[in-house]
């Protein structure tokens, strides 16, 4: 695949969506370090090409299921910043009023079923999602992103199985960053991610996460066969993670060569600027533009989630159940 | 009216609703039993035969038997009903909860409030319970207390066949996630049942027994203990009351206290095990708010401190029984 395939305006638009994702985990470390963003959070930055190339191949109303390190999945999905931020400032003007946090981002107006504190989990659900979509007739699919460390939860496998018995239209992709926490895959985890799927005859695609084109590449043909009866499609992505596991992660399990080194040669964002500029489809001063914007949008984002207020006190009871007594 | 077993009386919820709302499927591990073989299909007609002839009527896009694989299942129930189905998910013996926990208590109990109130879950998750099958230790919990404590769940505890349909299609039609469980012991019980479709809402407690001396709290199975241990003390000129909560989540906490106020004793019969129990449960809310009305300290009968056991003699006493309760019951009127 090559960005020969696309138009100048959705070059730019690619672009926009890796650099808003890249932008926001930035800024959110930034603001961790202030304390007014509580708790903890896990970034995405460095992943960018995976959410995008995947998304991109998705309609407004399928499905996606998130993880723990979920921003980038909602960013792509089209989930609106300002109340990301929000959310994770915890204020009542947040994407889930303030209730759910950086682990629990879910906007089911735009087929975003939930970013998950348990990893794994998100696999069953997007199951049953792409179980209504098949049912309903809606045409709709469903995509489970989850990392390397799921892979090694049962629930993968079984989902996997459940996948392939019903022939739902569903998309695993496994964001392989090398790391579950602070333990490197290799250490970890037997055998190969792909032969695991392909045991269930699931197809497979091993893709270059740093490279949003390839992404868009093998997410095309897995949705193309979900959407056409196939069945599922499992993507294994190879991406880098920027931050360490979580936002207070010292990361001195990696070498500063190694962190730097990814860094360089592994970062989409400049492997994006590379490929558009090698083939004269998008000025370099129009993405410099589309980064000023984008640094705009954030400071907007953060200024707003500040300045919102905390949740009522009367919301620590509210919408436990639809209807209780 | 006409007399229904407690199996008869699910499969006709199951049934009129199936056959009203097209967005209702069901999934479970043998639900019709013989899929994918040559012999004879829907051949358990589940494994209690509670789902017989769905099947025939519904297909087996909306009767979906599944791989053993209770997290994937309920994950996907769960996932469903967030889309806009209405899913029916059953474990067979609810101590497989054991691999699923995670789907019904930090999923799909939660979505609603972690989502900020923009989520719905209409799912409801059946399941067999209680020990008296001689079945050991891992196909016979009472595990209503693990789902009572969890926000977001309902919790549904049928006592007879007439509650068992009404509670049912009221489970089917509720938005919010509902652990339904039946007992096994209560299936071939009979009762009368109508003909026809009706719901009991949820934190409504039944009145199962009017009586002015003791107040029995019992639930599911227990009820027939409570009533048989009323018998035995309405021999001896006691009157006993029976109250059957049949929701312990929602909790009828009125209803409760108003005849705790009038009575002002009270045995809680509980086959669950005793620490941080519904018993437990219910007595601290009676000691709380009624406590100038007691005029006897609170009596729990339960199951013991220990899993349920093989041996029959064993097992029968693990079961609380009708002696107990009287037992307890003229411990409190005759002190």
């Amino acid at each position: 695949m090559s960005a020969l395939q696309f138009s100048r305006e959705e070059l730019v638009n690619v672009y926009r969506t890796m650099r808003t994702i890249r932008r926001f985990e930035e800024r959110v470390m930034e603001e961790m370090g202030t304390g007014d963003i509580p708790g903890n959070t896990h970034l995405y930055a460095g992943q960018e090409a995976s959410a995008v190339g995947v998304c991109l191949q998705l309609r407004d109303d399928d499905y996606i299921s998130s993880t723990h390190r979920g921003h980038g999945h909602s960013i792509a999905k089209g989930v609106d910043i300002d109340s990301m931020m929000a959310e994770l400032f915890g204020r009542a003007s947040g994407t889930c009023g303030g209730k759910g946090g950086s682990q629990h981002i879910a906007d089911l107006r735009k087929g975003m079923l939930g970013a998950n504190g348990i990893v794994a989990a998100g696999a069953p659900i997007t199951c049953g999602a792409a179980l209504s979509a098949k049912l309903l007739g809606t045409g709709q699919v469903a995509v489970a992103f989850a990392g390397d460390g799921a892979m090694n939860e049962g629930v993968m496998s079984e989902s996997f199985n459940l996948a392939k018995i019903w022939m739902l239209p569903i998309i695993f992709v496994i964001e392989d960053n090398g790391f579950g926490e602070a333990t490197a895959n290799a250490h970890v985890s037997a055998g190969s991610f792909t032969r695991r799927a392909e045991s269930y005859d699931i197809p497979t695609i091993e893709v270059d996460g740093t490279d949003v084109f390839s992404v868009y590449a093998a997410a095309g043909e897995a949705v193309e066969r979900a959407r056409a009866g196939g069945g599922p499609t499992m993507l294994h992505v190879h991406v880098p993670r920027y931050y360490g596991h979580y936002s207070g992660d010292p990361d001195t399990y990696r070498t500063p060569e190694e962190k730097a080194a990814m860094r360089r040669e592994r970062d989409c964002l400049g492997n994006f600027r590379k490929r558009v500029k090698d083939v004269s489809l998008v000025e370099t001063a129009e993405l410099d533009a589309v980064d000023e914007e984008v640094e705009a949008a954030i400071d907007r984002a953060v200024s707003a989630a500040r300045a919102a207020p905390f949740p009522p006190m009367s919301a620590l009871t509210t919408d436990v159940y639809v209807k209780y007594l | 009216m006409a007399q229904k077993s407690f199996r008869q009386a699910l499969n006709e919820a199951l049934h009129f609703e199936m056959g009203r709302d097209p967005r209702v499927i069901m999934m479970g591990e043998d639900l019709t039993g013989g899929a994918g073989a040559n012999g004879v299909k829907d051949a358990w007609g589940g494994p209690f035969g509670v789902t017989r002839g769905l099947l025939d009527a519904f297909g087996p896009e909306r009767i979906r038997d599944t791989p053993i694989s209770e997290a994937a299942f309920i994950g996907a129930a769960a996932g469903a009903a967030l889309t806009g189905l209405r899913p029916i998910a059953e474990i067979m013996f609810v101590d497989f909860a054991g691999v699923c926990l995670d789907q019904i208590m930090n999923q799909a109990a939660k979505f609603r409030y972690m989502f900020g109130g923009r989520a719905k879950t209409p799912l409801v998750v059946r399941a067999t319970y209680g020990a008296g099958s001689r079945s050991g230790s891992q196909h016979t919990q009472a595990l209503y207390p693990i789902f009572t404590h969890i926000p977001g769940l309902k919790v549904v505890i049928p006592s007879t066949p007439y509650d068992a349909k009404g509670l049912l299609l009221q489970a089917i039609r509720d938005d919010d996630p509902v652990i339904f469980l039946e007992h096994k012991m209560l299936y071939d019980t009979v009762g009368e049942v109508p003909d026809g479709a009706y719901t009991i809402p949820f934190g409504e407690a039944r009145v199962a027994r009017d009586g002015k001396d003791v107040l029995i709290v019992a639930i599911g199975r227990m009820v027939q203990v409570a009533e048989e241990a009323a018998r035995k003390l309405a021999a001896e000129g006691i009157s006993a009351c029976i109250i059957d909560p049949r929701t312990t989540s929602p909790l009828d906490e009125d209803t409760l206290l108003e005849f705790t106020e009038t009575i002002g004793r009270v045995v809680i019969v509980d086959e669950a095990n005793p620490r941080c129990g519904v018993a437990a449960d219910i007595s601290a809310l009676l000691a709380d708010k009624c406590f100038d009305a007691l005029k006897a300290p609170i009596k729990l009968v339960t199951a013991p401190h220990s899993p349920v056991p093989y041996a029959p003699n064993l097992e029968d006493a693990y079961i609380p029984s009708a002696d107990a309760v009287v037992k307890a019951a003229t411990s409190i009127i005759k002190r």
